[in-house]
């Protein structure tokens, strides 16, 4: 069983139902006695970077998902989720992230082609860089999946998986022993993202 | 480098899709469930369905279906017809839709723009336009294009970017339904000073107007298009595989 971090940010119609599309039971949960039997964990997330990890702290869900992380149990954060697994983030201010993945969170303005627009919305392509991963088994370079984001992970090259290019390098998913993450959102990306989902149900805690 | 997105547009009533449909292979030719697989499937990169239902038993069966599609089909959905209150995203947004479009509601109450931005994300709103020229501007029209509202387009664009408006479908109503390829002069108007994507909407004939239209204006980001998808003029597949050979960066499937 796969349990979904809820806490209170965004819409996880989708990521349950494509759950369910690749055969796993996932529950939507709050509740730290069933995280903890869950045998893999999702920390989903849109919004602001402050806003989400205040309301971690405030449910003390921080707490709950650095000691299934610790445990070993696979941990999946997805688009926000995946920002918030790093050491900090620069969005409005700078705010302290979960420290599971060494690298920080900042703003692609600067950092890409001026005139591109920011949110980078859309279907973009990935570059693997790591291949033997097992959350990227199932993929090839090329490969488009969707991304919706205005701010990057940076200074994680030990843990990058995948890269996108828009108007310059952005981190599309990294991973540090148990612990893996999408920028993208792979329950909107088609078979792609799909095949994504399959792979890090199969990946062994 | 991202890819220009291609999106069939559905509108629903009553549970149907409106405007005939024929393709080899669907048996229900007016079922949105199967007509959303098979745009999906054929390398659809969003889908867009419009609720055009007068009747609350109409609206109860929309949101059924957009479950029914949201459940089966992983590509981004978006929601628009009878958006009038953040109510209505809650409603929409609970069945699986993505993002959410409002036209008219957004007419009768601008606050609706930013209301919704702050509360679902900027991502999350779409601004929908028909904009037909009046005496040599380009005027907002209300109600389906029914009704001249009088207001500068281009004026009520920038006012629903500044609300947080995340991405503008620009539909215009004098290239609409004539086939002879988008209104490029007034996507131009739009995509000089708008800082999120610009969908095209509004005269696709055939997959070659699409070429021109990402030829011509680098800048929009999207084209969508109902009825020469729905009568199987054109296929998403052949029209993606034209796009990659003109040398426009597309997704395949």
């Amino acid at each position: 069983m796969i349990a979904i971090i809820d806490y209170g940010v965004g819409n996880l119609f989708s990521l349950r139902s494509s759950l369910a599309m690749v055969g796993a039971e996932a529950v939507v949960t709050a509740d730290p006695a069933r995280i903890a039997q869950a045998d893999r964990v999702i920390l989903p997330g849109v919004g602001a970077f402050g806003d989400a990890r205040a309301r971690l702290a405030q449910t003390g869900l921080d707490r709950v998902v650095l000691a299934e992380a610790a445990a070993g149990k696979p941990l999946m954060g997805i688009c926000l989720g995946m920002q918030l697994l790093f050491d900090r983030s620069f969005e409005f201010g700078e705010h302290e992230g979960l420290g599971l993945i060494p690298g920080s969170v900042v703003d692609m303005t600067p950092r890409i082609t001026p005139g591109l627009k920011v949110p980078h919305i859309g279907w973009n392509a990935l570059e693997i860089t790591k291949k033997d991963h097992p959350l990227m088994k199932n993929l090839s370079d090329g490969d488009c999946v969707y991304f919706v984001h205005s701010f990057c992970a940076v200074d994680c090259e030990e843990s990058l998986l995948a890269r996108t290019e828009y108007g310059g390098a952005i981190t599309a998913a990294v991973a540090r022993g148990n612990v893996c993450g999408c920028q993208f959102h792979p329950e909107k990306s088609g078979r792609i993202g799909l095949e994504i989902l399959r792979a890090f149900c199969e990946i062994e805690g | 480098m991202i890819t220009k997105r291609i999106i069939p547009c559905l509108d629903v009533k009553n549970g149907r899709v409106v405007k005939g449909v024929n393709f080899a292979g669907l048996s229900d030719v007016s079922d949105p469930v199967a007509l959303a697989r098979y745009y999906s499937e054929s390398g659809a990169d969003e889908l867009v369905f419009y609720d055009i239902t007068a009747s609350a038993e109409g609206r109860a069966l929309f949101t059924d279906i957009l479950r029914e599609v949201a459940s089966t089909i992983f590509i981004p959905l978006t929601v628009g017809g009878g958006i009038r209150e953040v109510a209505d995203f809650e409603r929409v947004l609970a069945c699986g839709a993505d993002k959410v479009s409002v036209n008219s509601g957004a007419i009768a109450n601008p606050a609706l723009i930013g209301d919704a931005a702050r509360r679902y994300g900027s991502q999350c709103v779409v601004l929908s336009v028909d904009a037909k020229r009046v005496g040599g501007r380009y005027h907002v029209f209300a109600k389906g294009g029914r009704e001249d509202t009088g207001m500068d387009a281009l004026d009520w664009i920038r006012r629903g970017l500044d609300a947080g408006a995340g991405e503008i479908v620009l539909n215009s109503i004098d290239t609409d339904g004539v086939k002879q390829g988008f209104d490029l002069e007034m996507l131009e108007a739009v995509c000089a000073f708008s800082n999120v994507p610009v969908i095209a909407s509004g005269g696709a004939g055939c997959a070659q107007d699409f070429v021109t239209l990402f030829k011509a204006i680098p800048k929009v980001d999207a084209g969508l298009a109902a009825s020469i998808f729905h009568f199987g003029e054109v296929s998403i597949a052949s029209l993606k595989a034209l796009l990659a050979d003109s040398g426009i960066t597309v997704r395949r499937v």
